[in-house]
């Protein structure tokens, strides 16, 4: 699971309000290279919840990134800040961990790079 | 010309997984003939609701190839080993998509809203008792519970949710299924329908209809179509008459070649 997923992810127990962002619990974080696409970036951009964002990739173990979302003109003009909203966005994948409602604790596990989501009876 | 699809030898397999079928090569083959259309979308976000084998998202993924210019692909599936058999058959082609393990899109619906262009479901659509949907095992697979509508049913509305307001929805439909009364139900919610490919084989009749958002229908909350323009009206009409001119009614009993 890439951060790109974790900035999509609520926790979708019954009751719970906002249930983002899910805290994450890392066992195993793996790098996988992928091509820049700029375009991408640069759209996909308004909708990061960058604060989030900043924060998982801390907890991943990358600390470039701002913690203030940066004005949307670095999109332009900053290759460098590109290639670091790149790789913390889709590069980094949460191998083994999980991720925790910020609710109610509940751990959502990720195994293999895949998060389970799924509910128990009683949280639907 | 023909493009770059997924190599049945590289599906990967397991015996709660749907195999690659004639639905999943239909809605395959519409992509395939809406590709340059696709491609002029520019889908910034690309999801397929229940992934199977892989077949269909490693498929989207070759077709589109480079000039995706960078678009990103989710899949979910409810059945963990369907995510798993996705991931190989995907690994084997060198292409990549996010993997969740999930009941249709829960957990990615409140910040995915809105956010994706392109969606494309082969959902489980055989008509079948209601107990038999959902449950463990390959079953889930294609049990759609009354007039196998259930799971679809379900579907629907979250795809409404997700689909960005220039997003495409492709889904595959039965007869039974009614799609004309699913392309009636959408078009109440803005959304304009065609049938992109039809296939009759000896036990069912297959559509892939192809949804979008049509501004000049008007979403009505009092379930009042009104449309400013004869033209999407038009557009569910010739579904209609497509399917009662080309449909026939078929036993959809996949039971029998499974046991
Ligand atoms: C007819 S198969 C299609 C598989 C594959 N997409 C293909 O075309 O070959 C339907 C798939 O939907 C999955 N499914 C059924 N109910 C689901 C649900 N509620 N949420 C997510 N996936 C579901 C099944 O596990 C199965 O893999």
């Amino acid at each position: 699971m890439r951060l790109l997923t974790h900035n999509m992810l609520s926790s979708n127990i019954k009751g719970v309000t906002k249930g983002f962002p899910l805290k994450i619990e890392v066992e195993k974080v793996v790098e996988k290279q992928v091509e820049i696409n700029h375009d991408f970036l640069r759209n996909i951009f308004p909708k990061i919840d960058w604060k989030a964002f900043s924060d998982a990739a801390r907890t991943m173990g990358y600390v470039e990134l701002p913690e203030q979302a940066p004005d949307p003109s670095v999109l332009e003009s900053d290759l460098d800040f590109l290639t670091k909203f790149h790789h913390a966005l889709l590069e980094l994948h949460l191998e083994e961990g999980a991720l925790v409602c910020p609710e109610t604790g509940r751990k959502f596990p990720v195994n293999k790079g895949i998060p389970n989501m799924l509910l128990h009876e009683d949280e639907v | 010309m023909s493009y770059k699809i997924a190599q049945i030898r590289l599906v990967s397999s397991h015996p709660e997984v749907y195999e690659p079928c004639d639905d999943s090569f239909a809605l395959v083959d519409a992509l395939l003939s809406d590709r340059n259309n696709l491609l002029e979308l520019k889908p910034m976000l690309c999801m397929e609701v229940g992934c199977g084998s892989g077949y269909v998202i490693t498929s989207l993924m070759l077709m589109l190839g480079e000039e995706a210019n960078g678009a990103q692909f989710i899949a979910t599936d409810i059945n963990h080993h369907a995510i798993k058999v996705t991931q190989e058959t995907m690994e084997a082609h060198g292409v990549y998509a996010e993997l969740i393990n999930t009941d249709i899109a829960s957990g990615l619906e409140n910040r995915l809203a809105g956010s994706v262009d392109l969606l494309v479901v082969n959902p489980p659509y055989v008509p079948t008792p209601e107990d038999e949907v959902g449950r463990e095992g390959i079953a889930s697979a294609w049990a759609g519970g009354e007039n196998g509508r259930s799971v679809i049913d379900k579907i629907l509305p979250v795809a409404e949710k997700l689909l960005s307001k220039r997003g495409w929805l492709y889904m595959v439909t039965l007869t039974a299924n009614n799609p004309s009364q699913i392309c009636r139900q959408m078009m109440k919610k803005g959304y304009a329908s065609k049938i992109v490919v039809q296939r009759s084989t000896v036990e069912e009749s297959l559509h892939i209809i192809k949804f979008w958002k049509d501004n000049d229908i008007e979403a009505d909350t009092n379930d009042v179509i009104t449309n400013s323009k004869a033209v999407p009206l038009g557009i569910v009409d010739s579904v209609r008459s497509q399917i009662q001119r080309l449909s026939f009614w078929g036993s959809c009993d996949i039971n029998t070649t499974t046991n």
